[in-house]
Parts: structure tokens; sequence; C-alpha cells
């Protein structure tokens, strides 16, 4: 009983419930399809989903803009200029309180936002991907433990927890907050690929391959993680999106790396130097439509992602 | 059933002495001490420092061995007494911190409960209805990209300082005094509704979206399509499915207080809005560690209780929980 009601398809993730959509239902597309037809569908899919192909090419705008834009950014982060222009031919995206060029800060807060994203997803993935596999293939009390662990970490306020922490660390850097993301996001992975190891345990390749005597991490590797890589993909994009949200609350509150800018501190810095009776608009909105613009493309892409994956969810 | 409540208030005791020990535990793991790094924020003579040190060190008794300290936390914390605030220095922890709950639960608990509502109905009308499915889903998309520190800064832009609609921050006019008159209630309200649309919005996309793929799941599932076999009205099918839809999204509720609540944080602070969140973002400011403290052990505790009201809605929404605890077998 207990396993439908607090490990079942988990619904939901710290930052975004969206998973429900995939967390829900991804399984019976994952096993179904045999391998061979599965790569020449998947592009045809893929090519004709408004959705996918709309994401995916709205977020490498993103990409390249984090990639070029420092580099045709006609001004560093640190040059000063008059203070408070509003966009103009020479600065771009205005300067703000200061006098930093608007433009200049964006591009480098797209490369940290991006940075911190990666490494909080990949931290994130690792631990939840390895707790739900071997809380799911093994079960019995290595199972019972550690769905407490992830039953006692959903709990803990990772905001909070950064406070006390970041209260006493002086200095932080970009590999802080990203593990740190990471390793507050994982439970709900944890929970999902634990929910999906568990149905396909009991499949009959599975037995096949434990009668043959291979061992556990191998079947893991092999034969169970590859049934559900459309899922575990899914995933990561969405962990992706979420860590480059929750980094941005981090910076907003002063929480995040001690140096460099990200989009985080642009609105940081916006808030403590009043740019709202200022009028100093170009400072703040910036940056916070940057960001939405570059998690609202991968939640699209992924919604796109997980029809082409998933037959049954595709327009009728 | 039993054995699932027994397993939950498990969880629940452990979470909180993992919470209190983590609370307690890392300023007395982290490399230097509290008394060290309050005492650096003032110039002091050497012999002053030593002098200093040794008063503050025995009257926070940070000189005691750490298993002692640790007993001594937990004997405070189930009297009530999380010390004394550094930045509203006679004030008890405490006393503030019960002072802002209300404030945050005022944004929390109508947003959390509203959004939760309105997303899940209009995530299920839009499932498999083309016209409506076209603006719910992108406005969702959005609404779900939307990072809450812009959010809080981009609608008092628009609404206070330009269209003049809404008052910036606060929580009530400034020349008003605490009383319960009708002109300080409207007041209240009138500056609580930005911080709480803030909040109730960025929660909004999320479940409708989530609520709009399940319920199109549960529409394909063979249920479904043996109730339409056996002839039943579609409107009949989609309430079943949105019944059986409703159960994935209230377990997701629980995963998503978290992060609502650090969303709250962020909103508070853009606002100046007196609750938890600024207390926290003033603790900060002036490094007022037993403020931080026990503002951690409040918020795990709101936690821990709603994650109890979920689980015990949980039960009544899921037959299969309450079948379990007549005693039939799962």
């Amino acid at each position: 009983m207990s396993d439908t009601l607090s490990g079942g398809p988990a619904a939901g993730s710290p930052g975004e419930p969206v998973v429900t959509q995939v967390a829900g239902a991804v399984l019976p597309a994952a096993a179904a399809t045999p391998p061979a037809r599965r790569r020449g569908d998947f592009l045809h899919y893929a090519l004709h989903n408004p959705k996918l192909v709309f994401g995916v090419s709205f977020e490498l705008l993103f990409v390249l803009a984090a990639i070029f834009g420092p580099l045709i950014s006609p001004h560093g982060t640190a040059e000063f200029f008059l203070p408070h222009q509003p966009p103009s031919a020479q600065h771009w995206m205005g300067t703000d309180y200061f006098g930093h060029d608007v433009f200049a800060q964006l591009a480098s807060g797209l490369r940290l936002s991006y940075l911190v994203g990666a490494l909080g997803a990949l931290c994130a993935a690792l631990v939840g991907m390895t707790l739900g596999f071997a809380a799911g293939y093994r079960g019995g009390l290595l199972d019972d433990v550690l769905q407490m662990i992830t039953n006692i970490m959903v709990m803990i306020p990772s905001l909070v927890l950064l406070v006390v922490i970041g209260a006493y660390l002086k200095t932080r850097g970009v590999l802080f907050e990203g593990v740190f993301i990471g390793l507050t996001t994982w439970p709900w992975v944890a929970r999902a690929v634990r929910a999906q190891t568990f149905t396909l345990r009991s499949r009959e390749f599975v037995d096949l391959a434990r009668l043959s005597g291979r061992r556990a991490t191998s079947i893991v590797v092999r034969d169970i993680a590859p049934n559900m890589a459309s899922y575990l993909f899914l995933v990561i994009i969405l962990l992706f999106g979420s860590a480059m949200l929750l980094a941005a609350s981090y910076d907003f509150l002063g929480l995040g790396p001690t140096s460099g800018i990200s989009l985080g501190t642009m609105m940081n810095q916006s808030m403590l130097w009043s740019a709202l009776q200022l009028k100093i608009w170009w400072w703040f909105v910036p940056p916070g439509l940057v960001l939405t613009g570059m998690v609202a493309a991968l939640l699209i892409a992924n919604v796109g992602l997980d029809e082409v994956f998933n037959p049954r969810l595709r327009e009728q | 059933m039993r054995r699932y409540l027994t397993r939950k208030l498990i969880t629940y005791v452990l979470a909180f002495f993992v919470g209190a020990t983590i609370d307690w535990g890392i300023p007395h793991l982290m490399p230097g001490n509290p008394v060290q790094l309050y005492l650096s924020k003032f110039q002091l003579q050497p012999g002053g420092y030593a002098a200093l040190y040794k008063t503050m060190s025995e009257a926070f008794g940070t000189s005691l061995p750490l298993w002692d300290q640790y007993l001594h936390f937990w004997s405070g914390l189930v009297r009530g007494d999380l010390g004394v605030s550094i930045y509203e220095f006679p004030s008890r922890v405490t006393t503030l911190v019960l002072d802002a709950i209300p404030y945050t639960l005022a944004l929390l608990v109508p947003a959390i409960v509203l959004s939760y509502v309105l997303g899940n109905r209009l995530g299920a009308a839009a499932a498999r209805r083309k016209s409506l499915d076209n603006t719910v889903l992108p406005a969702g998309y959005v609404l779900q990209a939307v990072p809450y520190p812009w959010l809080a800064l981009a609608l008092p832009y628009l609404l206070g300082e330009i269209w003049h609609v809404f008052p910036l921050s606060g929580p009530y006019d400034q020349t008003l005094l605490p009383a319960l008159s009708w002109t300080f209630i409207s007041s209240l309200l009138y500056h609580w509704f930005l911080p709480f649309l803030t909040v109730f919005l960025v929660s909004l996309g999320g479940w409708a979206i989530g609520m709009r793929n399940l319920v199109i799941y549960e529409l394909e599932n063979d249920s479904s399509r043996y109730m339409r076999a056996l002839g039943a009205r579609e409107r009949l099918v989609r309430r079943y499915a949105y019944r059986s839809a409703s159960l994935p999204q209230l377990s997701g509720l629980a995963l998503a207080l978290g992060v609502v609540i650090g969303g709250n944080i962020v909103t508070e602070i853009a606002f100046h809005y007196p609750g938890l969140g600024l207390l926290i973002y003033n603790a900060i400011e002036d490094e007022d560690y037993f403020l931080l403290q026990g503002i951690f052990i409040f918020i795990v505790i709101g936690v821990l209780l709603a994650n109890f009201i979920i689980d015990l809605v949980y039960i009544s929404v899921d037959p299969r929980t309450r079948l379990s605890m007549q005693g039939a077998s799962s």
C-alpha cells in the first residue's frame, strides 16, 4: 500500500509540478516500441512536433546569446558610464544606477545561469538516479531506508537551509551554488526513478538478465535504464530549468556566488538601489524576461519531447 | 493503513530531528564559531578581545563540550526557548517569529490553496479541448518559467509605480496604526493583494499543466474507454478522470511546498512584507544567527504540519487507503 501512496508515480517537483506530465505515464511508451523502428519514428515525430521545434530553436537562441553575447558586447561588465541611461545605440539596454552597461551584465549573467543550471541538474540527476535505482531495484530494507531519507529531505526547506549555511560561508562560488541546488533537488527524481524501476524490475527481460548471473549494476545500467531513457532525459531537462530558477531566487537574496554577475544578482541590485522608484525598468526587466524565456523554451521543448516519446499524448 | 500512518509519523519525527540537528550543527561545524564571528564585527584591542571572547563564550555556552551544547539546544527547543535576537536586541526569537508568522501564512495559505484548486480546474478543462488548450498551455508554461523575484519586481512596477493601482510595498499604510477598524483592515487587504498575486501566479501554471496532462492520460485510459463503451456521458468520464488525476497532483503538492515557501520568502523581501521572509533577510543582514536558527525550526515545523494535513486529505480522497484501514489487503 505504501508504494502507491508515497512512492507511486510521483507528481510534481520542487521546482515545477509539471513533472506530473511525465511522471504519471511515460511508462507505457518507454517499453512498448521496438528499438529498430524507433529511431526513424523518433526523427519524424521530432521534426513534425511544433512544440519541440519551437522550444529547441528558441532555446538555441539563448544559448547562442550566452556564447556570443559577451563577445559582441561593446562594453565590459566592470566599465563605468553615465548612470541610469535608458537604452540607446551606445548602450543597448541602458546603464544601471552605477553606470554599468546592462547588456554586458545580461550577457555574462546568461552564461552563469546556464552554468549553475547544468551543474545543479547534473548533481541532482546523479544523486536522484543512483538512489532511485538502488531503492527500486533492491527493494527491501535498503528501499525503506532510502525512502525515509528521501522523505526527510523533501521536508527540509532548501532555501532556508542555504540561508543558514550561507550565513557562515563568507565566499561562495558558482560550484557551491550548483552543487547545493543539486543536493537539495534530487528527492523527487529519486522517487520517480524508484517508482519506474519498481515496475520494470519484474519484467521478463530483467528476470532473464538476473538468471544469466549478471551483476545488479550491470542489469540496471544495461537493461533497466535504457528502458526509461526517454524519461530520464525529460527529468534532466526539468531539473535544468528548475535549477536556473532556484539560482535566480538565491542570487536575489544575496546568497549566490560572491563574485560575478548573474541574472539574479542583477534583480537583487535593482531592488536594493530602488530601480522601481527611479523607474530604471531596463535594469530589472531584461534579466527576468530572459530567464523566463530560457526556462519556458525548455519546458515547451520538454512537453514536445514527451509527445514524441509517448504516442498517447500526441495531438489528436 | 496503520502501517502507513506509523511510517509517516516516524518520518515526521525523524525529519524534525534531522532538521533540528542540522539547524544546530551548521553553526557548530562551520569554521570559526558564532562568538568569533560576532566579535570580528567590532574593532577591539587584543586584550579586550580575549576578555570579551571569554565572557561571551561563557554567556552563550560555546565553551561547553559539544554534546552538552547539543543537549542544551534540545532542552531549550522543547521549552520553546530559542534565545535572544541580536537584530532586535532584547526581543526573544520566539516572539519575533510569532509576530511574523501571521503575515507569512496570510500570503502562503490562500496562494497555495487557490492556485492548486484553480490550476487543477483550468488544467482539467483544457485537456482535450483544443480551443482552451491553446491558451491555457502557453500561459501555463510562461507562468511556470517566471522567476519569483522578477514577478515580485515587475508586478509592483507596473501596477504600483506606473499605474498607481496598488501600493509598492509594506503590510499596511504607513500612516495607520494597527487597529480593528475598517480602514486598517482594508489597507491590510490592499497591501496584501500584490504579494499574494505573485505567489499565486507562479504556482498556477504548474498545476494547470500537470492536471491537463494527467487528465489526458486518464481519458485515454482503459477505464475511461470502458465507461464510454458502456454509454457513459463524457461529463461523467471526465469527472472520474479528474478524480484519479487528483491523486498524483496531491502528492505533488507536498513536494512543491518547499519551493513555494522559498518563493514566498523572495516575494516578502521584494515587497517588504513583514513575514518570516523579511525576518530572514534582516537576520542575514545583521548576522543574527539565533534568529536564523529559530526561523529555520519554525519553517521545518510548518512544512511538517502541512505535509501531515496533505496526508490526511490524501487518506480521505483515496478510497484505497481507507479500504486497507478496515482490514482489507492492499
